[in-house]
């Protein structure tokens, strides 16, 4: 792809330069008035012959180019669903399990994973400029994309179309690993979750119920079922939350749930700003503790 | 029946024109008919100079405040993640910014110039409806400041200029029912023009002024004209589908019931794509008239250039795709869609090539439109090129929705749109404010303008190409567009300084008196708009001059003696109205005199009570809409009734040069039915969109209609059909009574037309109705109804127009000689009868909707 840019820049620059060249020879260098049949002739080789020929080039050399990027064979193994604002990514295990997580996307290195993605209420558009073009997500559609990155790293990723409010904040990672690293992480991710251990995580896990989060948030192995918020079973495991928003820690959960609307407005969580901080303490200690 | 022009020997040696004491009175008489209104009832004026005046003045303000706007985008997107804009109001800048600079200023300046511009251009006094540029103008102006307002008031829309369902139509507040009803109602104002100007350049030239001698910027309005006439009916047909969905549920564009978000962006963008072009265009044609004349060469390859214009605007029906390629279309469309894209390349490279041919063929002046014009060519090549990248598919997926398309689209529309309008401006000041602008300042502007430009928007390839999405509000640190974002909003500044340079250039110089009045045609430009005199006349044209090359200026250098003495059509206005030539399409031979209306407060009323129409809606206030909308029917009817289809003191009137020409005619001759032909073929535009909604959800459902609809039995459909061709009938009997000089057969033809169009309408909607169709449940069903109600709007529109000419006629304003009305209410028939029919058939005929084979 960046050889593409180059090439397509290069020759843009070229034709830039000639034509600019030309207007100004025409206005302020050329010798003397020319004849009509030089003027004739440069409209027919600069207006036509040219461009034309050019275009064909650019049309053989770029279609084939296509199929590659976008190919449409393959199961996708991964869902990725944009909500607002936020990423729900499903990885369909070879055993047949179904792992739910959000706002991060483990690909392994070297190996060609197809998406699915889709979109339940408005229309996003997934991208990570360091892996590949964008795709919309479109209500109704599933549409595919197929990633195969080359290097191990993590990598950002944005909502490419205008979905709303707080579309500038609805940002997600890219973890490319290697196969086996993917393997295991998968593994850790299908477990339920961590039971509380300390007397404060286990105060948040009682508070998780009592204020009701579990209607909207999963937290496996719990009563907590909810499905229109992100799944929080391995929660403490990610680098970062709210779509990319802030790092993940326990003062930035409990500020996340304590502020979730100023932070991010238009989202679908509502601010707890009513909790006392021992509760939001205590609820984001529980959170952080499931990794 | 319309009498044919006469033409009587002429002796040159007996001119009455040679009469100097007669001169004089003619031009008394001609000042004081064309005289604009004085004091308040100027507000009624429909001359074009005025109107266009003030057209562009208002058209040129919009500009001024949308590019406010993106000054606060900039002071926003100077630092990562700031908080000078929240989110929400960031989103509403940037819907409003884009919206506006479209809507509110790059298709209405085009009007705007054509208007104040084109007609002197083509030896015209005036537009032949001047009453319905004065219509377009308060629309235009009520529409913007509404449309432009709701920011103020933090309730403009914020789902982006294109304003993608479902996201838009799920909008809270009354955000997108402004930018629906605001704009739907400025898209009316553009078609309306669209429709004025394709009947100016087609019949008001000056006699031989052949269409091949015509001035390149008449060829362009024509393109331009026609290219409105198909691109705006579909994004109308949009607009109504988007505003049932959003205000009464009928889910066109809900995919859990039948419909399609992405049916909105296949019918915006077969707009939106034209659209470019559409501002596009008009501004070159601005670079054709400015370069000829700083060469004082004529232009080279006058036809290539119309072939070329001709070429653009066919093509930029086929590219809309090209916006749509992250949409998951199949590679085979993308494919072609591509190659598409990228063939617009060579009538765009033709054009570019023939301006450098023709300064090939001159010696150069040097000028400050000239300059304006090279910066254009240099800002518009460049987004020429990225365009030719984008219109790669694989690159298109990279750099669709990043700053790299923003950077791409501001160098297409700045340097094809607004540096060639700049460099208009400077070229006609002295045309129309009567003083040519600061040399000194004009330098300054340009180079603090060029600079600014390309600063700001530079770096914005790579901003994109880094990642940054187009329409973040923020952007977080640390990830490389810091610096990029900074030097653009320093650039804009630099920029915005520029023009604000121009717009200080051209209001200091309306309260300085006549200061740098540089005379009469001070370019020594060879077409007939720089007839104008000084101190500025009202008239338009003294006379119509015979013409016979495209720079009569030039090549005669008697020309403007026999101007300025009258020596050409209609040198007097002894009955003391308003008139102008009309001449044939193609060879422009004169053969009719048109009466024009006088100034009216009829066109402001009328749009006062259209904007309450479209207005109180947004806030749901059904009933003030529906008595405002009842007070424009009025006003519009009152309109009609007095000025068009007059019946004139005399058949036929002396032209001058020994030329009689008559007053009045209908039929394919008169204006009038060209008029409604016009406006008829962007209706169909939108009707023909209706339909291809429909066929568009049956190629994406696997069954169409869905399983369970109620099927409709074939009554309704059955009369709605003989109705209309009832209709259809009895319009033909009333004229063909009307030329037989029956009028009583042709009164009791005109009643029953009315009835029948009234009968067909009712069933039509009782149809659905009785099949139980709800319109709420389904795409389909709703399909259905809006096809349905399109059709019956339009026969209820065939009653009154069978209603008004049964007036017309008792009144004895119909006859044999005057049935101009009956020939334009037959002529819609001819357009309504065909709809009625097509949705008919869609609704019974069509497989699986319970009536077919």
């Amino acid at each position: 792809m960046a050889a593409l840019f180059w090439v397509l820049g290069a020759a843009g620059a070229i034709i830039w330069t000639v034509m600019m060249a030309l207007l100004l020879y025409a206005l302020y260098f050329k010798p003397r008035i020319h004849a009509e049949r030089t003027a004739s002739l440069l409209v027919w080789i600069g207006g036509l012959a040219i461009p034309a020929t050019g275009i064909v080039v650019l049309v053989i050399y770029t279609l084939p180019m296509m199929p590659s990027l976008r190919a449409q064979a393959g199961q996708p193994t991964i869902e990725v669903v944009g909500e607002l604002y936020w990423w729900r990514v499903r990885y369909r295990l070879s055993d047949g399990r179904v792992v739910e997580t959000a706002n991060e996307l483990h690909l392994p290195v070297g190996q060609r994973t197809d998406l699915a993605l889709t979109s339940p209420d408005v229309i996003h558009s997934l991208w990570i400029p360091a892996l590949a073009g964008k795709m919309d997500m479109i209500p109704g559609r599933t549409n595919r994309i197929a990633l195969e990155p080359e290097r191990e790293g993590r990598y950002g990723g944005i909502c490419a179309e205008l979905c709303g409010e707080s579309h500038s904040f609805m940002r997600f990672e890219a973890v490319v690993q290697s196969p086996d690293a993917l393997a295991r992480w998968l593994g850790a991710q299908a477990a339920d979750a961590n039971p509380p251990a300390t007397p404060e995580e286990k105060r948040g896990a009682a508070l998780f119920h009592e204020t009701g989060c579990g209607a909207c948030h999963t937290i496996r192995g719990t009563q907590a079922e909810g499905r229109s918020g992100p799944d929080l079973t391995h929660v403490g495991s990610r680098e970062r939350i709210a779509g990319g928003l802030l790092p993940n820690n326990q003062g930035t959960l409990a500020g996340w749930i304590a502020a979730s609307q100023d932070l991010k407005p238009g989202n679908k969580m509502p601010s707890f700003a009513v909790l006392p901080g021992d509760d939001l303490r205590a609820l984001a200690a529980y959170l952080a503790a499931l990794k | 029946m319309n009498p044919p022009p006469q033409t009587r020997s002429f002796d040159p040696a007996q001119d009455p024109q040679d009469d100097p004491a007669l001169r004089e009175a003619q031009e008394h008489r001609l000042r004081q008919v064309w005289a604009s209104p004085t004091g308040w009832r100027r507000l009624f004026e429909t001359n074009n100079s005025t109107i266009g005046l003030w057209y562009t003045a208002t058209a040129f303000s919009f500009f001024l405040f949308a590019g406010v706007l993106a000054l606060l985008m900039r002071v926003q997107l100077a630092q990562p993640g700031a908080s000078f804009l929240s989110p929400g109001v960031y989103n509403q800048a940037l819907t409003v910014h884009g919206s506006a600079m479209m809507f509110l200023f790059a298709v209405p300046m085009f009007e705007a110039i054509a208007m104040l511009l084109m007609p002197q251009m083509i030896g015209a006094r005036d537009l032949p409806f001047p009453r319905l540029s004065a219509f377009g103008f308060w629309c235009f102006l009520f529409g913007g400041v509404f449309f432009w307002g709701s920011i103020l008031f933090n309730a403009a829309p914020q789902s982006g200029w294109f304003m993608y369902p479902p996201m838009a139509t799920r909008e809270a507040g009354i955000g997108a029912d402004v930018w629906l009803l605001g704009l739907s109602f400025i898209e009316v104002a553009s078609i309306a023009a669209a429709v004025e100007l394709i009947v100016g350049v087609l019949k008001c030239r000056a006699p031989g002024m052949r269409i091949n001698v015509m001035p390149l910027y008449g060829w362009y309005v024509l393109v331009v004209g026609v290219m409105i006439l198909f691109a705006f009916p579909p994004l109308i047909a949009g607009d109504i589908l988007f505003e049932l969905n959003r205000a009464m549920g009928w889910p066109f564009f809900d995919a859990a019931k039948g419909g399609d978000p992405l049916l909105w962006q296949h019918l915006f963008w077969i707009f939106g794509h034209p659209e470019v072009y559409i501002v596009f265009l008009p501004s070159i044609a601005l670079a054709a008239m400015i370069v000829p004349t700083i060469v004082r060469t004529p232009i080279f390859g006058y036809s290539w250039i119309v072939l070329a214009a001709v070429g653009t605007g066919f093509l930029s029906f086929g590219l809309w795709v090209h916006h749509m390629f992250t949409t998951g279309l199949p590679s085979i469309s993308i494919g072609f869609f591509s190659a598409a894209s990228q063939a617009v390349a060579l009538p765009t490279g033709v054009q570019l090539f023939c301006f450098i041919a023709t300064l090939m063929l001159g010696r150069v002046r040097r000028s400050l439109p000239m300059l304006w014009i090279i910066g254009a060519f240099a800002i518009f090549v460049l987004g020429g090129l990225t365009g030719m990248m984008v219109a790669v598919a694989p690159f298109d997926w990279v750099a669709h929705d990043t700053y790299f398309v923003v950077a791409h689209l501001h160098y297409v529309l700045i340097g094809g749109m607004l540096f060639p309008i700049i460099a208009g401006i400077y070229y006609y000041a002295p045309l129309v404010l009567g003083r040519t602008l600061s040399e000194r300042a004009g330098r300054w502007a340009f180079w603090l303008g060029l600079v600014g430009f390309n600063v700001t928007f530079f770096p914005m390839h790579f901003t994109g190409l880094s990642g940054m999405p187009r329409r973040v509000a923020t952007y977080p640190a640390g990830i490389g567009l810091e610096t990029l974002n900074l030097i653009s909003t320093i650039g804009a500044f630099i920029f915005a300084f520029a023009i604000g340079i121009i717009a200080a250039d051209i209001l200091l110089g309306l309260f300085r008196k006549r200061t740098g009045d540089a005379g009469r045609n001070p370019w020594g430009a060879g077409t007939l708009e720089w007839l104008a005199e000084r101190p500025m006349q009202p008239w338009g044209m003294r006379c119509a001059p015979e013409v016979s090359s495209r720079y009569p200026l030039w090549d005669d250098p008697d020309f403007v003696r026999r101007y300025d003495e009258g020596r050409g059509l209609l040198p007097d206005a002894r009955e003391g109205r308003r008139e102008t030539v009309l001449t044939t399409v193609l060879d422009a031979r004169p053969i009719q005199i048109q009466r024009l209306p006088a100034p009216s407060p009829l066109p402001m009323l009328s749009a006062i009570g259209l904007a309450g129409l479209f207005i109180f809606p947004t806030f749901h206030w059904t009933i003030p809409a529906m008595i405002s909308g009842a007070f424009a029917a009025v006003f519009v009817l009152a309109w009609l009734w007095t000025g068009t289809n007059d019946i004139p003191e005399a058949p036929t009137k002396d032209a001058g040069r020994g030329i009689t020409l008559p007053l009045h005619a209908s039929g394919p001759s008169s204006i009038g039915w060209w008029a409604v032909f016009i406006t008829m073929t962007g209706s169909s535009t939108a009707f023909a969109s209706l339909v291809f909604a429909y066929f568009y959800y049956w190629t994406i459902h696997p069954v169409w209609p869905p399983a369970g609809t109620p099927v409709m039995s074939a009554f309704w459909p059955g009369i709605a059909a003989a109705a209309a061709l009832a209709h259809w009938a009895s319009m033909f009997a009333a004229r063909r009574a009307t030329d037989r000089s029956r009028p009583g057969l042709a009164r009791l033809a005109m009643v029953v037309g009315a009835a029948t169009a009234l009968l067909s309408a009712s069933a039509l909607m009782l149809g659905p109705w009785s099949a139980g169709l709800d319109p709420k449940s389904h795409a389909y069903p709703a399909t259905i109804w809006v096809l349905a109600g399109w059709s019956a709007a339009h026969l209820l529109l065939g009653m009154v127009a069978a209603l008004y000419c049964l007036a017309r006629s008792l009144v004895g304003r119909i006859s044999a000689e005057f049935d101009g009305d009956l020939w334009n209410a037959t002529l819609f028939a001819h357009f309504t009868v065909p709809t009625v029919l097509v949705t008919l058939a869609v609704m019974r005929l069509f497989p699986g909707s319970g009536g077919g084979p």
